[in-house]
């Protein structure tokens, strides 16, 4: 699905990431641990194609097709979707255009959508005018779930969450990720597996997501680099033991 | 202020037009107009059929063509026969506006050619709005048209009035007296949609008086072409309670010279105010003045100036809160700039191009929902936004 071949960014001419090689393959949820200011995000702008996020060196593969210098909407139309952490406010434009907006020409039943993040009351309020920490990962969620990326770059989907919000989150993270969990009639849920596979790469610090979804490989991000690829419930453990100096010690 | 000179400010030259001759004939019905009036009048806010309109009033060139009231409640006259029925409305007719402030009223004094008289009853509750339409058909037109709206105790009435040219008139001038007087607990909402053209100079002049616990809300939507504009609407809120709204959408394409401001008075205590003036230059100048004045408390007023400079052009915002007694609270935002780039890469990480995400940005940006307009002059608006659009980017 996605391939990050020696990929070298500065952002204001500092570069933040040296070298990174990634490969997520179909399906595939992919988590991202690191410090602060490590380059995670860097790495998610990067990967989404935005202004200020200089590719010094190496690609970016997607289905195939290398994207490194495409426009960020060029990659959305290929399938990479990104909920942002701090996303800004458009005055003016409703909740509800904004989630059919995404969808682009695809049927959306965006009351529908609503009802299942809890979101309804909020549909005709301007987009994160005044959302609370909850309601911004909602309002990302919704705008996913109709726009129906096979690629989901998620900014530390717990951050900012109260723990009741964080079941709602993390249910509906999971079904963007897995797809409806239910058999249909005339389909197997082995069969709706394979047809719905979508890749995740979540950037997490607490690791509460992953009490929510079902993580196939983790890595850390360390200064750029990026270092012990591994079982992510491993790597929480041994974060929240040992902390990161573990990985300066691997990396020296 | 030189370079503010410079920068197109536009005189008008009173000779230039011709204020006689120009009566038109009467119709009964605004089906009878020609198609391409009708196109005008609908983009500026019409409703042809009259069917979700309380009253209509057209005014073409120098006079009435067509006036009536459809609902109980509500009069509807040609300023000329309310002056006569009225004995002059010596309360009324030139009182809040000061006939010898400039050269434009003092014009709009020596001649007029009509104008509307509305007027509801004491707590007559107007369902639906009454309409007006300002036209102005064939070269070096000059309009001058007095109008007055007179808001009873407890009543409530919505006007929307459109000022347009038809489409082949080249030069003309508007001028127009407006003055509005809401009383105790009566609430008037005003929205105008003006539709002018390239060569078209318009001086208007209005103030609103506002007694106890009433409610004046202006809408205005300018998104056309216009030589020069140049209008300060005030109101006054001198009873207890009193509030007062301004909202304003103005859009200046290059050749288009726009002074627009606003300014409210809080006189009484308990009176609020508010402006908010969205702006948008694609190589105009635009001066966007909005004062506030606190002479009571507890009063509160909040203005806000959006400007956004899509490629070229002048936006002078000048947001002014004056008090005059302790106690009062007076706020402003204004911000002039460009979108915001964290916005559009918004757009664009969920799909739509540049270009697409400019486009909603500035849509959202020109958004009338605030202003709780009948769908049908919604739609229209919306439709101007659509053409004004395509010159935008």
């Amino acid at each position: 699905m996605l391939t990050i071949e020696d990929l070298y960014v500065k952002v204001g001419g500092k570069e933040i990431l040296k070298g990174i090689n990634l490969h997520i393959d179909e399906g595939e949820n992919y988590i991202l641990f690191g410090p602060n200011g490590s380059g995670k995000t860097t790495l998610l702008m990067t990967l989404m194609g935005f202004d200020g996020y200089d590719v010094v060196q190496g690609r970016i593969i997607f289905k195939g097709e290398d994207i490194t210098h495409i426009p960020p909407f060029e990659r959305a139309r290929l399938g990479i979707g990104m909920s942002f952490q701090r996303p800004p406010t458009i005055q003016g434009l409703k909740t509800r255009d904004m989630v059919r907006l995404c969808a682009g020409d695809k049927e959306v039943d965006v009351d529908q959508l609503a009802q299942e993040v809890n979101f309804t009351g909020l549909l005709e309020r301007d987009i994160n005018a005044g959302f609370s920490g909850g309601e911004i990962k909602r309002s990302e969620l919704l705008q996913l779930m109709a726009q129906r990326p096979s690629l989901v770059l998620f900014d530390e989907p717990e951050s900012g969450v109260d723990l009741e919000n964080m079941s709602l989150i993390g249910r509906i993270t999971r079904s963007i990720l897995d797809g409806p969990l239910e058999p249909r009639n005339g389909v197997s849920m082995k069969e709706l597996k394979s047809i719905h596979q979508i890749s995740g790469l979540i950037i997490t610090h607490t690791g509460y997501i992953l009490d929510y979804i079902n993580a196939d490989r983790g890595t850390v991000l360390y200064e750029g680099v990026l270092c012990c690829i591994a079982r992510p419930r491993d790597i929480l453990e041994h974060i929240s033991k040992y902390g990161y100096k573990e990985c300066v010690r691997c990396l020296s | 202020m030189s370079q503010l000179k410079e920068s197109g400010k536009k005189r008008v030259d009173l000779g230039k037009y011709s204020f006689d001759n120009g009566e038109q004939p009467g119709i009964k019905d605004l089906r009878q107009l020609s198609e391409e009036d009708r196109r005008q009048l609908t983009m500026a806010g019409m409703d042809i059929s009259e069917t979700q309109r309380s009253g209509s009033y057209l005014h073409v060139n120098h006079s009435k063509v067509h006036c009536k009231a459809t609902q109980k409640g509500v009069e509807v006259l040609d300023i000329k026969e309310a002056l006569d029925k009225y004995d002059g409305l010596p309360e009324y007719y030139w009182q809040a506006v000061d006939k010898d402030k400039d050269e434009f009223t003092r014009a709009a004094a020596e001649k007029i050619h009509g104008g509307y008289f509305i007027r509801t009853s004491k707590g007559a509750k107007i369902k639906h709005p009454v309409q007006s339409c300002l036209f102005i058909k064939g070269e070096n037109v000059g309009q001058n048209v007095h109008n007055i709206i007179i808001v009873e105790e407890d009543s409530e009435l919505h006007v929307i009035t459109g000022c347009t040219t038809s489409s082949n008139v080249v030069s003309a001038l508007h001028l127009g007296i407006s003055e509005f007087y809401i009383k105790k607990g009566g609430s008037l909402t005003f929205t105008m949609v003006h539709n002018w053209g390239r060569e078209i100079m318009v001086r208007p002049r209005t103030v609103c008086i506002v007694e106890e616990d009433g409610v004046f809300v202006n809408n205005y939507v300018m998104m056309m072409p216009v030589s020069s504009l140049q209008s300060y609407p005030a109101v006054f809120l001198n009873g207890r309670g009193a509030t007062g709204r301004f909202h304003s959408i103005l859009v200046a394409p290059e050749g288009s010279h726009i002074d627009s401001g606003n300014k409210i008075v809080l006189n009484a205590p308990d009176t609020r105010g508010e402006i908010i003036a969205r702006t948008i230059t694609t190589g105009g100048t635009i001066i966007a003045p909005a004062l506030i004045e606190g002479n009571a408390v507890p009063a509160k007023g909040h203005l806000e100036c959006k400007g956004l400079i899509l490629s070229k052009g002048i936006i002078h915002a000048i947001p002014e809160l004056k008090g005059t007694v302790s106690g009062v609270e007076l706020s402003h935002e204004a911000a002039v700039g460009k979108i915001a780039q964290q916005e559009i890469e918004y757009l664009m990480a969920r799909g739509l191009d540049e270009e697409q995400a400019t486009s909603t940005i500035v849509r959202g940006f020109m958004n009338v929902d605030i202003m709780g307009l009948p769908p049908e002059l919604k739609a229209s608006i919306d439709k101007t936004i659509e053409e004004t659009e395509k010159d935008m980017f």
